[in-house]
């Protein structure tokens, strides 16, 4: 089905160029070739057809392709409402996931009873006719766009103006696409918790000490009900990002000093480069190098002087956490520490302070604002860094403020509760959503503030 | 007049400036030395943890392969004498290595020892075998001397990653399995070659029979749906607001957004796929399309703060000039700015697409962590993605998918690599300053 939509995209996008063709040249045989006639140039005239031609045409495909899912199920379900409505919302959704395997060829969990065999040949046929309805549409929209645009192909059609005004609108489109994702992250995390809030309070939610959602299979179940208090996990987020930030913060900051009051320009050059990598490095390396190699060798290192440290500990993720973020602070701190006015050094040097005396006295005090806003960002990076410890920290939630035990984290819990195949509607990945909410919300804050800091700092030197 | 010039010391009171100034001098030196060590501290984890990968991933490069005398005999093959390929396809591949290996050893007997002789070769190698034959279907009837692939803890074994002074219970290989592979090394039906398997196969349960060519192209469908979603929008989302746009609030709020959007944890946007693509549009789990869409979304905000500057780094003279000769304000930007600033928005881009080719969670989210055997041929298929093979392999506790794990992310950095070094490629040659 894809193969035939993207078939017909190609198709409309041909026929707009070969609309694109005749337009300019119905522009320069209706002056005879004479530019100087037209009142836009003949490939405004062209543009402008090929827009007539393919623009209604492809809005109608994208609209098909976003709502055609969601149609075709609500039709095949309203057929099978008799046998539906005894069935609860999770059934449902297995069943129309069969519906939709069997449609699509591919093998069901069980041989399929007549009555789904039946749905997914209706299925099918819905979605052929769809596609059949969406290329007639299309084709039609098409020829009536070209035979009214070619009639407007005069040499006084002020073709570039209306071009002009159709590219207007499309960059303003453009640009809100970006508000479009935000509104809809903010929407779905939103629903998805409010649903989750309906079952479990938001009183439970933010100080409740016991986290263990995998609710059970048979009602009777011991725990049948799962616990939804987050503190434990908002607790491994803080336990992890403060040993990230112990080993980042120095490290960063000094390296940032040193980059921008003491290495030669040579030096600079190299090293620069060299720590940017450490930001380029994907997490899920850093996450591979935590989980295998510094995990063990923490562990080791503890059973030598007689500790023992969880293979798993908060440790191992927050210092391989830390060195990710290493970058991120003395790039961010490096701008801050050269934005600060050359004047300043100079007074201080005048007055004898030698440069570490200047630097911690002068150029520091100075750039606090900037450094405690890197700070902030680093912080709201680490808190939503993933895969670090997915693949490092542990999944059990523990309330523990010591980083040699295993911790969870809210990314961590997010993953293991979305991650495999269960139905959509349980309280255990509704959670995920309201855990994905708290975390939007806090790096959300995070960033406001650090950017807000960032800006005031800098209007204070401009 | 009094003599102020003349330093006026009590010399009977020691002189403590020396001793401070040595003191400020020595917190000085310290200071320096925490600079270079902070420095020093930062690179020697990138060196630990790019060495320590590349240690580990090299060995996945190489396979340890027997030489094995088999009999294509006829009767077993190709009873009718047909030479039909869909006859040669059926018959039992793997009983005429497994009597391979028995005439190869022919002092081993019991069942037990049997199935232990047969673990050392790749259960790959049945379908080795029978490509072999169909390949080549007049080598039927005679005897072949052919390559396999070990089985992953052969592998290890000849490689030196399995010690052999331990325990029998604490070793993947068996006492009487490193003696045949002893004997096998000594008579010299033992090589070592190129690992084409790791670049060619998909994912696979046997280590000794995956590869990555399934997650690259997945991860070529998935980065090829991003950049066409991306650039684009990008590209015309920053001429709008760079050119066009009036100075107010609602601008101001767009721009809030975007940079607010780009610190956003990428999990979010995960998050956003599920509830959107996969739940409210009905698209298909675990497909490049969705991964792109999301991965699209996440790169957007990268491609157009870079867009942005890449333009406003263009003289408004330029700008000025082409208004003045007549352009119209859209031509201006398509005839002039745009041209100009195409090598740090080409620049921007590419490096945007490298964060999305390491991205790993959102795709977690919307299901591309299945275990996904065939080569995806579009855009819908399943598939997985370079970092998430990176994560499943990295969870499977053979030593052999260790090396394989540290493989593939050698192959990602790899790409990682190229692409920064295209960035910088372009910047450095195109890029005008003004």
């Amino acid at each position: 089905m894809t193969m035939n939509t993207l078939i017909l995209i190609v198709v409309l996008l041909g026929l707009s160029t070969l609309a694109y063709q005749y337009g300019r040249r119905k522009a320069l045989s209706s002056v005879a070739g004479n530019h100087g006639a037209l009142h836009s140039l003949p490939s405004y005239h062209g543009v402008y057809l090929a827009l007539w031609c393919g623009f209604p045409a492809l809005l109608i495909v994208l609209v098909w392709l976003m709502f055609q899912t969601s149609l075709i199920e609500t039709l095949v379900l309203a057929d099978l409402a008799g046998t539906t409505a005894a069935l609860s919302d999770g059934q449902i959704s297995l069943l129309l996931s069969d519906i939709r395997n069997l449609a699509s060829g591919d093998i069901t969990s069980g041989a399929p009873d007549p009555l789904t065999r039946a749905a997914a040949d209706r299925y099918v046929e819905l979605q052929d006719l769809g596609f059949t309805l969406v290329i007639a549409a299309t084709l039609v929209l098409t020829a009536s766009g070209f035979i009214l645009g070619q009639r407007a192909i005069s040499p006084t059609l002020r073709a570039r103006p209306k071009v002009e005004r159709i590219v207007g609108w499309l960059l303003l489109i453009a640009s809100i696409v970006a508000i479009i994702t935000t509104i809809g992250i903010v929407l779905s995390l939103l629903f998805e918790s409010i649903r989750f809030f309906e079952r479990v309070s938001v009183f439970e939610f933010i100080f409740g000490i016991s986290w263990s959602p995998q609710t059970a299979l048979r009602a009777d179940q011991v725990g049948a009900s799962g616990a939804f208090g987050a503190i434990p996990v908002f607790a491994g987020t803080l336990l992890i990002t403060l040993i990230a930030m112990v080993v980042a913060v120095p490290i960063g900051l000094m390296a940032a000093i040193y980059m921008a009051e003491y290495a030669s320009p040579a030096t600079r050059a190299v090293v620069k480069p060299l720590l940017e990598i450490l930001a380029g490095i994907p997490t899920v390396v850093y996450g591979f190098f935590a989980a295998l190699t510094i995990g063990p060798a923490l562990r080791g290192w503890g059973e030598f002087i007689g500790l023992d440290v969880a293979s798993e500990s908060a440790l191992a993720a927050g210092l391989v956490m830390g060195v990710m973020i290493i970058p991120f602070v003395s790039s961010l701190s490096d701008d801050v520490i050269n934005a600060v006015p050359q004047s300043l050094r100079d007074g201080s040097y005048a007055l004898g302070a030698t440069q570490s005396e200047t630097i911690r006295q002068v150029i520091l005090p100075a750039s606090l604002h900037g450094i405690v806003g890197a700070i902030l960002l680093a912080v709201s990076r680490a808190i939503g860094e993933t895969m670090i410890v997915v693949m490092a920290a542990g999944l059990s939630a523990n309330l523990t403020a010591n980083p040699l035990e295993a911790v969870t984290s809210v990314t961590v819990q997010i993953v293991t509760l979305l991650v495999g195949d269960q139905e959509f509607d349980s309280a255990k990945t509704l959670a995920a959503f309201a855990l994905g909410l708290v975390l939007f919300l806090v790096t959300l804050a995070l960033n406001i503030i650090a950017l807000r800091v960032v800006r005031k700092y800098r209007e204070e030197y401009d | 007049m009094t003599d102020l010039a003349t330093p006026h010391r009590d010399s009977t009171r020691p002189d403590l400036s020396a001793d401070r100034l040595k003191r400020r001098y020595r917190a000085e030196t310290r200071f320096r030395i925490y600079g270079i060590a902070a420095i020093a501290t930062a690179l020697l984890m990138l060196a630990f943890l790019l060495g320590s990968i590349t240690h580990k991933g090299v060995g996945a490069f190489i396979q340890t392969e027997i030489s094995l005398t088999v009999s294509l005999d006829t009767a077993e093959i190709d009873p009718d004498g047909t030479r039909n390929r869909e006859t040669l396809a059926k018959a039992n591949y793997r009983k005429i290595i497994r009597n391979a290996l028995r005439e190869r050893f022919p002092d081993v007997s019991g069942r037990r020892n049997t199935r232990e002789l047969t673990k050392i070769i790749s259960s790959g190698a049945d379908l080795t075998l029978r490509n072999h034959v169909i390949e080549n279907p007049d080598q039927v009837g005679t005897e072949q001397t052919l390559w396999f692939k070990t089985s992953a803890d052969i592998d290890q074994l000849n490689k030196g990653n399995t010690p052999r002074d331990v325990p029998e219970a604490d070793r993947r290989v068996s006492d009487k399995q490193i003696a045949w592979f002893d004997s096998l090394n000594a008579a010299r039906d033992i090589r070592s070659s190129f690992n084409t398997t790791f670049f060619t196969a998909g994912a696979s349960s046997e280590p000794e029979q995956a590869g990555i060519w399934g997650a690259v192209v997945g991860t070529a469908l998935t980065l090829v749906v991003t950049l066409i979603l991306s650039f684009p929008i990008g590209v015309m989302s920053a001429v709008y607001l760079e050119e066009f746009a009036p100075k107010n609030r609602w601008t101001d709020l767009i721009e809030v957004n975007i940079n607010n959007l780009a610190a956003v944890p990428s999990i979010v946007f995960g998050l956003l796929g599920l509830a959107v693509f996969l739940n409210f549009f009905g698209l298909p789990r675990s497909a490049p399309l969705v991964g792109g869409l999301v991965l699209a979304l996440m790169t957007l905000p990268t491609v157009i703060i870079a867009a942005r500057a890449a333009m406003s780094s263009v003289p408004p003279s330029i700008r000025e000039a082409a208004l003045g000769v007549g352009a119209s304000p859209l031509q201006t930007v398509t005839h002039h700015v745009l041209p100009l600033a195409m090598p740090g928005i080409l620049t921007g881009t590419i490096i945007g697409m490298a964060r999305a080719l390491g991205e790993t969670a959102p795709l977690l989210m919307i299901g591309m962590v299945a275990f996904i055997v065939d080569i995806p041929r579009g855009f819908t298929d399943a598939a997985t993605v370079l970092p998430v093979q990176v994560y499943l392999w990295a969870d499977a506790s053979e030593r052999a998918f260790e090396e394989r794990t540290s493989a593939a992310i050698m192959v990602l950095l790899a790409f990682l690599i190229l692409m920064n070094l295209a960035a910088v490629i372009l910047r450095r040659r195109f890029e005008r300053r003004w």
